[in-house]
Parts: C-alpha cells; structure tokens; sequence
C-alpha cells in the first residue's frame, strides 16, 4: 500500500524547501522529493541572494548559512568593445545587519536550506525523480517516481520542479516555452586567492562585490553578464534569451569565453584557475508567460510558475516567497480539510497581491521591447561609450567642440528622433 | 530465518578525494563521505539472500555522528535494522583495534538475535588492507570466506553454505558451516535501483547508537588508538608512471600497431 502524506513538494530549491521549511514548521506531514544526489547539486544561479525574503522564513539565518560575501557594492557596466561606462553603488550600510543581500553557493546553500527542513520534521529523499502526477477524477493525488513501486500519494501537491516543469507540462498548466521566454545562463567558479579578490574588487575582508554587465560583454545581444565575487572564488556568467543566441547563431560557451576575455573583464580574473562550469536555463517570460499556477490538489511556485524578475536578476527570493506563501495556503486548506481549486486560488491571490506579480507586472513588457528592438544594446550602448569618450578626451577641442561632435554622433535628425523616441519608449516599459 | 549482519563504513569518496600534500593523507574535507562501495555489495547480497531464504538484515558500523548517512543509504539498499558504535574511545583505530570493537558490537546483536552470517566489503576504498572482515571473523572463532563471488547455498537447518572463491587463475566451491563470514567481491552483484518505500523508511529511520560504554566485557586498552599497533613508518602518494606511448588511429589501426610492437619485443612477453 502506497504511503499517503498530507503534501508532496516536488524539487528541493528555494522555492520547494521554503514551502516543505514551513510546512513542516506547522507540524504538515510533508515529503520533499529532490531528483539530485542532494539539493542543490542540480541548482545553478548567478549567485545573489537576497536578505529580506530569506529572512522571512528564517530569521537572522545570516548567523549559520553558508554564504560566501555580504554586497556592499554593485556596479554596472555598460560596455562596448574596448570601453565601458560604469555606475555604482558602494554603501556600507549593506556592510552589517541586516544586510542587504549576499553571493552564495547553490550546492552549498540549498544543502544547509534543505538541512533546516529536515531539522523541522520535512521528510528529504533525494536521487528520486517525479515522472508524473497522479491524477484521478481530475485532481491530482500524488506522484509516480522512476523507482520501483514508485507511487506516492499526498492531500496537495506542490510543483518546485523548475523552469521546466514537466509535472505542470503534463497537467497542460504551460506549452512548452518559447525561446524568446527562456534565457540561457552559462558560468564559470574560477578559484582566486581572497586577498587578491579584495585587492581587486577594492573591498574590506570578507565583503563583496556584484558587477552586471550589458552591451558587449554579451556582444550586445539581448541579456546580461555578471561577475560577483565568493569566498575564494568569482563567479562569472552570461545570460542571453535562447531566441537571440539562435537569431546571432551563437554557442553559449562561445559567449561565456568571449566575455572572460574581454579587455574590460580580463584583468579581474588574471591568475584565477576554473574550479567548476555551470548552465542553466532561467524563466524569462515575465508576466505574460505566468502559467496556471492552481489546480485541484496542486499548486506551482517558484521558476517553474515563471517567477523571475529578469531586470531586477531576481529569483531565489521569490521562489522563496511564493514558496512561503504556498505554506500558508496549504496550511489554510487543511484546516477545511479542502484541496480543491477554488480554496487553493488563495495562493494565486496571494501571489497577485505581493511584491512578486507587481514587479512582474511593472515589467511586464520590457524583456520583449528590448528583445523586438535590438537597438538599444546594438547601437546606444556603443554611442553612449563614444559619448563619454569624446566628452573626457583632453585634446583641446572645445567643450562646445565635444558636444557638437557627440550630437553629430547620434546622427541624422530621423536618428535623433528614433532615439528620443525609443528613451522614452524604454521608460514606458520600465515605469 | 537468517539474520544476516552487514559490516559497512563511511569513507571519503577517493574517486574526487585529494592527498594533503604535507601529511600524504587523505584531505577528507575534500571529499564527500559515501558508503564504501564493496560494502554496498555485501548489503545488497545480505538483501538479496533474505529475499531468498526469508530473514533479518542488519548493518553495523563503527564511525563519527554523520556515519549515520552510510547507514541509511543501507536501509535504502533493504537493510532492516542499522546499528553504529561511536566514541571517542573507538577513534583512531587501526584493523586490529577495528575488529576488536565490531566483534563486541557483533556480540552485542548476537544476544538480541543470533546471527548466522555476516558480510563484509572485500575492503574499504580509504584503508585497503582488507583485513577487518578476517579479523572479526578470527575474534568471533568463526570460518572467514574471503573474495566471495557467488553465493551458491546457505541452509540454516543443516547448517552450512556454499559459495564461490575468486581465485587468481579462476574460483574455488568452498563449502562451509554456519554461522560464517563473508568478504564479497563487487561483481557478486549488481546494486538494485532502490524502491520508494525503502528511501521513505531510510529517510525516516535512526539507527541504534551504542557507546563503548554500552558494549559488555570490553577491554578498553583494545580500543581505539590505544589498541592499534600498527605504526605508520612512512607514507608516499605513488609516482604516475612515466613513459609509454599513446596509439592513434582507428581502432584496427591501432590493433594493428600493437601487434607489431608485441611481436618486435616478444622476448620481453616470454620472460
């Protein structure tokens, strides 16, 4: 007789052990199913962990996590061939509690995470991958496992599995994404002395640096690079939309090795030695490719409900979150000992009301304006690099002189116009 | 009803281990703790045997508070119960000081439920000397079977098995009485995907935990570091053999030129 548990979370990130962390908390019997030789051994990001959300579910987590630096600064480079311009901000205050977000580890961090719901009474098996739901007259149940005798049933069932998602796929919750709604991220650890990574980065020990990059670190298609400082190591990456390394005909390695030798990036990463290469793929679809999100007995959080804030690099937090917000749900549920769609929608509305859907929603547009009109990482990041350029360059030309010159640089007045139009336009869309 | 004990350890996976360079030993941080892989044989031949005959498995290890990981990967394998013997007192044990602290534990289980067999690994993957699984069976006073490939037979009732012995030049139908110790080579089987139910139970399950304390008639001065003699006069990480020489080609070409490099040196190869 197969076992039955009150919840079933499929896949062991941030966004299935938030919700299997609080669920046990609140005394659910819950089964977290990891398809990995543990969590986080098949989990990849950037690396930017933030504070607040963390916190949420475990308070002052700081104290024991295993993360690698505090952020006190972040920069952002825009770059062109053999120039970039760079904004930052450096601030202390990120410096000390309550800090304000952290570079981590995925096979680390998501180990300790996972730890911390086993430590609350969440049942972990890992190695075991959920092929499909069970559904009977309509609702789903349970689980089928690759393992033999491999059915396991459960009152709700929360789908953590991924940008994927095959177990939302099969409940016809979502298509198969396009390539313009998934992004490709490919990255490198390259082990480097702290000292050197302090020295370099201009750091205090064990503070950190995050440094997003656009324009030509991804040869100016649509997506960001990223270099941010760990322990002992640095993380770097680029993420581009599938759709724009198919247009630009383009290898992701070829994109990752371009940027490593870059004349703007190089330097950060002399003497450092690869430790470990990751890729994976990241939910990019923003608002409009939110998939069904509730079912009768089931509900979807984190990447494999879309919820990536791709303008923002952020993900783990509201995996978290909406992992989090699962919890209470679920919680609420089995009070009216009712599992249906209808009680579970409060999830949904949840979801709608937090930051998650707002900030999806303020962006709803941007990745596929951006993505529909090249220019802006074609032509404005180049002419923004020239403009700096020419405005800088002491040669004795007149102040005057430069600005005329750099006004000449925009173009013709149709140009000009088209740019004025499309600052706009980008604001509109990021309003 | 056979009660057969497996004895397992948690070692570094030496696979990705590396060797501190100063002290030529294992960095264990370096590394994660896995179940040593021979002994996930000797417990999957201990399941495979209950399947057959009907019975109990128990596994038995002796090791720090995380070894209880190698034990549940056991219950994942179809282990029944887990037993582990950690102290201080047990540390730095060398295989005499081993044997002698299984054997106690071994004991120990024998009064709950006695035991007709036990398994062994045909060695651990961090110490290979293969000389735990003899020496329990010595200090036991029972018949050890070293290098088992095949299990042929184990009847209770008349109180014998019989079982293959790897030899060099080929194997060896050994017939002998019960209760007895097994070593087993890693081709006596093959590891089964586990089923859900077993990881559920691993997942769940805690095993007994004795302190030396806890085990009857123990000599103390048999323990740990203070019953190993074994001196370690010098350890070194091999030399990677240099020279050789790569073929290339197709893979009848590079047949082809290894036949010729054997004929032209063929007194080496009769010598």
């Amino acid at each position: 007789m197969p076992e039955k548990f009150d919840c079933i979370v499929v896949g062991a990130g941030p966004a299935g052990t938030a919700c299997a962390y609080e669920l046990a908390k609140a005394g659910v019997n819950v089964l977290l199913l990891e398809r990995g030789e543990y969590p986080g051994s098949k989990n990849v990001m950037g690396g930017v962990l933030y504070r607040k959300m963390m916190e949420d579910i475990i308070p002052e987590f700081y104290k024991e996590a295993p993360l690698e630096r505090p952020i006190v600064e972040q920069r952002f480079m825009l770059m062109d061939k053999e120039s970039a311009v760079t904004f930052s901000y450096k601030g202390l205050e990120w410096g000390r509690e309550p800090y304000n977000n952290f570079t981590v580890l995925r096979a680390k961090f998501d180990q300790w995470f996972a730890e911390k719901a086993v430590e609350q009474g969440a049942l972990l098996v890992c190695e075991t991958v959920a092929l499909e739901c069970i559904v009977e007259n309509g609702r789903v149940v349970g689980v089928r496992t690759d393992r033999p005798d491999g059915e396991v049933y459960a009152d709700v069932v929360v789908l953590a599995d991924g940008v994927n998602s095959l177990l939302a796929k099969q409940l016809g919750f979502h298509r198969e994404w396009r390539p313009d709604e998934v992004a490709l991220a490919t990255m490198e650890i390259l082990k480097l002395d702290k000292k050197v990574i302090e020295e370099r980065f201009n750091l205090e020990p064990g503070q950190g640096c995050t440094i997003e990059l656009l324009g030509d670190a991804t040869k100016g298609i649509l997506g960001t690079g990223f270099l941010y400082t760990n322990k002992d190591t640095l993380s770097i990456g680029v993420g581009t939309l599938l759709s724009g390394l198919i247009k630009h005909k383009i290898k992701p390695y070829e994109l990752l090795e371009y940027v490593k030798n870059h004349p703007m990036i190089r330097p950060y990463l002399q003497g450092s030695e690869p430790v470990e290469y990751l890729a994976h793929l990241i939910p990019e679809g923003g608002y409009h490719s939110m998939p069904k999100v509730v079912g009768d007995g089931v509900l979807v959080v984190g990447d494999a409900a879309q919820l990536v804030n791709a303008i923002h690099r952020e993900g783990s937090n509201m995996a978290m979150t909406s992992g989090r917000l699962a919890a209470e749900t679920i919680i609420m549920a089995k009070t009216y000992n009712d599992f249906s769609e209808s009680m579970l929608d409060h999830y949904r509305l949840k979801l709608m009301e937090s930051f998650i859907v707002q900030d999806l929603k303020k962006y709803k547009d941007a990745t596929h304006h951006f993505d529909a009109f090249p220019q802006y990482f074609e032509r404005y990041i180049p002419l923004l690099n020239r403009a700096a350029s020419h405005m800088f360059t002491v040669d004795g030309a007149s102040k005057w002189e430069k600005q005329r010159k750099i006004w000449r640089d925009l173009g013709s007045m149709k140009e000009k116009l088209k740019l004025a139009r499309d600052v706009f336009k980008a604001w509109e869309v990021m309003k | 009803m056979l009660h057969i004990v497996a004895c397992i350890k948690q070692v570094p996976d030496t696979k990705v281990a590396k060797i501190n360079p100063k002290t030529n030993t294992i960095d264990r941080a370096s590394a994660p703790a896995i179940l040593n892989p021979y002994d996930a044989h000797a417990v999957e031949e201990a399941v495979r045997l209950k399947k057959r005959y009907g019975g109990v498995v128990s596994v038995l290890t002796m090791g720090p508070p995380p070894a209880v990981k190698a034990i549940r990967k056991c219950i994942e394998l179809g282990a029944d119960e887990g037993y582990m013997i950690s102290d201080r007192a047990f540390a730095g044990a060398d295989t005499l000081a081993t044997s002698y602290a299984l054997a106690k534990a071994l004991e120990q289980i024998a009064k709950q439920r006695p035991i007709d067999l036990i398994i062994c690994g045909k060695m651990t993957i961090d110490g290979d000397t293969g000389q735990v699984g003899p020496g329990i069976a010595r200090r036991l006073d029972i018949p050890p079977l070293t290098g088992v490939n095949k299990v042929v037979e184990i009847n209770k009732e008349k109180g014998y098995a019989i079982v293959h012995r790897k030899l060099e030049d080929g194997y060896e139908v050994v017939k002998s009485t019960l209760p007895c110790l097994f070593t087993v080579e890693k081709e006596i089987n093959d590891i089964s995907f586990a089923p859900l139910p077993n990881m559920i139970k691993a997942a769940r399950y805690y095993p007994t935990i004795w302190t030396a304390n806890d085990l009857e008639n123990v000599d103390r001065k048999q323990l740990g570091l203070k019953g190993s003699p074994t001196i370690v006069s010098k350890i070194w990480t091999p030399p990677k053999p240099k020279g050789g020489e790569m073929l290339e080609g197709t893979t009848e070409e590079k047949v082809e030129q290894l036949l010729s490099i054997v004929l032209e040196k063929k007194e080496l190869f009769q010598s």
